[in-house]
C-alpha cells in the first residue's frame, strides 16, 4: 500500500508540475527592453496580419530550393534585422554606381547593389573597377509606420536648404523617383515628377513597399511582381515570393511598435536630454514628430519621439564616400532616428556598429564622426565636462 | 531560483533508496549472431521481440508520446500533446547465421513513415559479419541506440537531432564484428552507403544542418552524387569500466558533375564522434555521453550563415533512487537524471569583424523517470534551454515541463 502511494506521487507531481508549468517558464522580457512587438491599438484582424508578416519576415528562409539568389547578400529578412534592430557588418550592403543626381550609371553592371554572395557553383558579383560605392548597414525596423505617416508638409516645413536662419543647419528632402507600384500617400508633394523619399540611409526609398520589394530583390535575390528583374540574369522572371507575402511584410513593418524609452525619469537621463537640446543635437535629431492620417487607425494622428527630421544633411568630407542615391549629394545622409539606440547592441552581437556603415563602435565615436552640419554639435560635445558628457550618453542609451 | 527550489522539491519527493534498472540492460532480445557481450552497436538486436512458437519470425516495436508546456521568452503555445513516434521491428532468422531485421518508424502521428533499418546479416565469423540493405550508420552511440524506452528524457539529444541526423540510415553494405576476452570486448563496424546531399548547406534551418538530407525521398534508391559515404566505428568495452567508441563518417555531399559536365569541385562532409557509457557499480550511477565534430567544405563565396565547422554533445547522468514493488508492479525503478547538452552550429569568426559567430544552444534537463517494467518508462523532464542567434545576441530562453512515456511492445 505504501509503495502504491509512493509510486502515485510520481504521477501526482507530474500532473501538478504540468498544471503549474507556465509559472516555471522563462518570463517575457520587459516591453521596453526589446525592439519587436506590435504597436498598441491594432484590431484582431490587424494583429493576425502582423503575425503573418512577422513569420514571413523572421522565419521564412530562402535557399536554393525556393528562390535564393543565385547571387544574394542575405538568406532572409531577419538576417539583416535581428530582433528588428539594426544590422551587423555580416550583412552590410554595398551600393555602387551613382555619384550625382543623374542616376545610377552601373545598372547594367549589377548596380545599384552588390550581391557579394552566391550559391555554390555560381560566382558572386564583383565591384566594377572605378565604380563609386558606399557600405550601408541595415537600419532599425521599428516605428517605421509612424515615420511613414508624417506628412510631406511637415518635412518641407523643417527643411532649410539654404540655411535661411543661419544656424548652420540646412536639411532638405531627397527628391526621388516613385516606383509605379508605390501609391502616393495622402497630401504627397511632387516636384518635377519626383516625390520625397524618407527610408534608407540616403532617404532614397519612397515607402515601405518599395523598401520591402527592393530588399527581397537586391538582398535575397528573390523576384516579385513588384521587382521582377533577377539581379543575376538581369531578366524578368516569374515571382518567387507571393504578392500577398510582400504586403504582409509591409504591414508588419508599418505596425512594429516604436522603441520605448527606459529610465526616462532618471535625473542623469533628464540632465542628458537637456544637454542634447543645448548643444544642438536636436536641430537635426528632431525629438518629436506627429503623424497625419493613416488607413491604420493605430498610426493616425500620433505624437512620437524618434529623434529624426527625415531630411538630408551634409555630414562633411569624413562621411563622404563618393556614392549617392536620388538627388542627395554624396556627403548628405538622412538623419537616422535615435530611438532604440541603447538596445542596438542586443541586435548587433553585443556591441555597437553605428553610422551608415557601422564604422563607429560607441556613441562617443559616432558623435566624433559628425562633420559638416554636425560639426557644431560635435565641437560642443567635445567641450562638455565629464558629468555633462556622461549625462548625454546616459540619455542616448535610454532611448 | 524559484524554479530551482521547485525542481529540487520534486526530486526530493521521490525517495532515495533505489538502484538503477539493471534489467533494462538485460532485455529479452532476439539472439544476435554473436551475442557474447552486448555493446552499443548491438542495439538493433537488443530489443524485446515477440516470437510465435517455432516460427522464425519475431516482431516488436515501441511507442513514444509526450505532453509538454514550453515557453520561450514568455511566449507559450500552451499544452502540446504528441505521439512522437511508433516503431515496428520485424526480425527473421533465415538460417542460424543469416538474419534479417527491419525497423519501420511512423513519426508525427503517422505523417512521416520511414524505413530506418532493413538489413540482412550473414555471419562468417564473430569477427566477420556481412551486413547489407538499409543500415544504421554507426556514428556516435545514439544513432544506433535511439529507442525511446532506453532513455530517461522525452526529447532526443540536441546533438543527435541538430548536429547529426538521428536515426541516420542509408542503403549500403559493410562489415562488422567483435571479439571478447575475459574483461575486454572489441568491436568494429564499417559501411559504404549512399550519403549526404547539398541540402546540408541549403535548407530552411538557415544553417549547416546534416539532418536536412533525411528529407530527400530518393536517398534510398540512388546516390546524390555517385560517391559513397564511408562510416566506420571502433569500440572497446571493459566489463567493469564501460564502453568507449570512436567513429567517423565522411563523403562528398555536393553534385559536382552532371551529364559529364563538371559543376563544382568535390566538397566533403566529415564527422568524427566519440561516445561512452559507464556505470559506477557501488552507486549504480550511469553515465552516457557523446560528442561530435562536423567539418563541411562550404564554398568561400557562399554565406557564413552556413558554418564549415560544428560541434556538440550531451552527457546523461542517471541515478537510481528506488527499486521496489509499487502500484502492483513487482520491480519498479525510480531514477533521477540530468542531461547536459550543447551544440555550436557554427564554429568560427565573422570575416567582416573577426567576432565570434554565435548560433549555439545549451540545455540542461533534469528528469525523474518511473519504470514499472524494464521496457516501459514514464518520465517527467524540465527543459531549460538557452539559444543564441548567429550574431551572438542575448539568448532566447526556453523552459517548461515535459511528461511522457515510452514503451516497447
Amino acid at each position: 500500500m505504501v509503495n502504491r502511494i509512493n509510486g502515485g506521487w510520481v504521477f501526482i507531481l507530474s500532473i501538478a508540475a504540468i498544471a503549474g508549468c507556465s509559472k516555471l517558464e522563462p518570463a517575457a522580457p520587459a516591453d521596453e527592453a526589446i525592439l519587436d512587438g506590435p504597436i498598441a491599438g491594432l484590431s484582431g484582424d490587424e494583429l493576425a496580419r502582423f503575425l503573418r508578416g512577422d513569420v514571413a519576415f523572421n522565419d521564412e528562409v530562402f535557399h536554393a530550393g525556393n528562390g535564393l539568389g543565385p547571387v544574394f547578400v542575405a538568406t532572409r529578412c531577419a538576417s539583416c534585422h535581428a530582433g528588428d534592430g539594426p544590422g551587423h557588418p555580416f550583412t552590410t550592403l554595398t551600393r555602387f554606381g551613382q555619384w550625382d543626381a543623374s542616376g545610377n550609371q552601373y545598372i547594367g553592371q549589377g548596380g545599384p547593389q552588390l550581391q557579394d554572395r552566391a550559391l555554390p557553383g555560381i560566382q558572386p558579383e564583383q565591384l566594377p573597377p572605378g565604380a563609386p560605392f558606399a557600405r550601408f548597414l541595415p537600419p532599425l525596423n521599428t516605428g517605421l509606420g509612424l515615420l511613414d505617416a508624417v506628412s510631406d508638409a511637415d518635412l518641407l516645413a523643417w527643411a532649410d536648404e539654404h540655411d535661411a536662419d543661419g544656424d548652420g543647419i540646412s536639411g532638405r528632402p531627397n527628391w526621388v523617383e516613385r516606383r509605379p507600384y508605390s501609391p502616393l500617400r495622402p497630401g504627397a508633394v511632387e516636384q518635377d515628377g519626383r516625390v520625397i523619399g524618407r527610408f534608407g540611409r540616403k532617404a532614397s526609398a519612397y515607402d515601405l513597399l518599395q523598401q520591402t520589394a527592393t530588399a527581397y530583390n537586391q538582398d535575397i535575390g528573390v523576384v516579385s511582381l513588384f521587382e521582377p528583374i533577377d539581379p543575376w540574369t538581369r531578366e524578368e522572371q516569374d515571382p518567387e515570393v507571393p504578392t500577398a507575402t510582400i504586403h504582409d511584410v509591409v504591414f508588419y513593418l508599418l505596425t512594429l511598435k516604436a522603441p520605448i524609452q527606459r529610465d526616462a525619469n532618471d535625473p542623469n537621463v533628464v540632465a542628458g536630454e537637456q544637454v542634447f537640446n543645448t548643444i544642438g543635437c536636436a536641430k537635426c535629431h528632431r525629438p518629436e514628430l506627429t503623424t497625419g492620417p493613416s488607413p491604420i487607425a493605430a498610426l493616425a494622428h500620433k505624437t512620437f519621439r524618434p529623434y529624426t527630421d527625415l531630411l538630408l544633411h551634409d555630414m562633411g568630407p569624413g562621411l563622404d564616400d563618393g556614392y549617392t542615391e536620388g538627388t542627395a549629394l554624396t556627403s548628405e545622409w538622412r538623419t537616422p532616428a535615435l530611438w532604440g539606440l541603447g538596445l542596438f547592441p542586443d541586435s548587433q552581437g553585443g556591441q555597437y556598429f553605428l553610422m551608415h556603415d557601422g564604422r563607429a563602435h560607441s556613441i562617443e565615436e559616432a558623435i566624433g564622426l559628425h562633420g559638416g552640419e554636425g560639426q557644431q554639435a560635435r565641437d560642443a560635445f567635445n567641450a562638455l565636462g565629464t558629468n555633462e558628457r556622461s549625462a548625454l550618453i546616459a540619455f542616448l542609451n535610454s532611448l | 531560483m524559484r524554479q530551482a527550489v521547485i525542481i529540487g522539491a520534486l526530486i526530493a519527493a521521490c525517495g532515495a533508496t533505489a538502484q538503477v534498472d539493471s534489467t533494462l540492460l538485460l532485455l529479452p532480445a532476439t539472439e544476435d549472431t554473436m551475442a557474447h557481450r552486448r555493446m552499443n552497436m548491438d542495439a538493433v538486436y537488443n530489443r524485446p521481440f515477440l516470437t510465435f512458437d517455432k516460427m522464425p519470425v519475431s516482431v516488436g516495436g515501441y511507442v513514444e508520446a509526450k505532453v509538454e508546456h514550453l515557453g520561450t521568452d514568455g511566449v507559450s503555445d500552451g499544452f502540446s500533446f504528441a505521439l512522437q513516434r511508433m516503431t515496428l521491428f520485424v526480425a527473421s532468422s533465415i538460417h542460424q547465421r543469416i538474419k534479417f531485421l527491419s525497423e519501420l518508424e511512423l513519426e508525427e502521428g503517422g505523417r512521416e513513415l520511414s524505413i530506418e533499418f532493413a538489413a540482412l546479416d550473414m555471419q562468417f565469423d564473430p569477427l566477420l559479419n556481412l551486413r547489407g540493405g538499409i543500415v544504421m550508420n554507426p556514428i556516435g552511440a545514439f544513432n544506433q541506440n535511439h529507442d525511446g524506452p532506453n532513455w530517461e528524457f522525452n526529447d532526443r539529444p540536441l546533438e543527435a537531432v541538430r548536429l547529426l541526423p538521428a536515426t541516420w540510415s542509408n542503403v549500403g553494405f559493410g562489415l562488422y564484428g567483435k571479439r571478447s576476452t575475459a574483461q575486454w570486448t572489441f568491436a568494429y563496424e564499417a559501411y559504404l552507403t549512399n550519403g549526404f546531399d547539398a541540402s546540408i548547406i541549403s535548407n530552411s534551418e538557415d544553417r549547416t544542418f546534416l539532418p536536412a538530407t533525411k528529407a530527400n525521398p530518393d536517398r534510398f534508391t540512388e546516390s546524390f552524387n555517385g560517391v559513397p559515404l564511408l562510416t566506420a566505428k571502433v569500440a572497446v568495452r571493459h566489463q567493469a569500466i564501460g564502453e568507449i567508441g570512436l567513429s567517423t563518417m565522411g563523403g562528398v555531399y555536393n553534385r559536382f558533375q552532371q551529364d559529364g559536365l563538371v559543376l563544382d569541385k568535390r566538397r566533403r562532409v566529415d564527422v568524427v564522434a566519440i561516445d561512452m557509457n559507464s556505470r559506477v557499480r557501488s552507486w549504480g550511477t550511469a553515465f552516457v555521453g557523446e560528442w561530435a565534430w562536423v567539418l563541411v567544405d562550404v564554398p568561400d563565396t557562399y554565406t557564413q550563415q552556413y558554418g564549415s565547422r560544428q560541434h556538440g554533445g550531451f552527457l546523461d547522468i542517471v541515478q537510481p533512487l528506488r527499486q521496489a514493488r509499487m502500484l502492483g508492479f513487482e520491480n519498479v525503478v525510480v531514477n533521477v537524471a540530468v542531461r547536459l547538452e550543447y551544440v555550436d552550429h557554427n564554429v568560427g569568426r565573422f570575416r567582416e569583424t573577426g567576432g565570434d559567430i554565435g548560433d549555439e544552444v545549451f540545455a540542461i534537463v533534469p528528469a525523474i523517470s518511473f519504470r514499472p517494467a524494464s521496457g516501459t518508462v514514464f518520465r517527467l523532464n524540465y527543459r531549460h534551454m538557452r539559444e543564441r542567434d548567429l550574431l551572438g545576441n542575448p539568448p532566447s530562453l526556453t523552459g517548461g515541463f515535459q511528461f511522457g512515456f515510452a514503451s516497447y511492445f
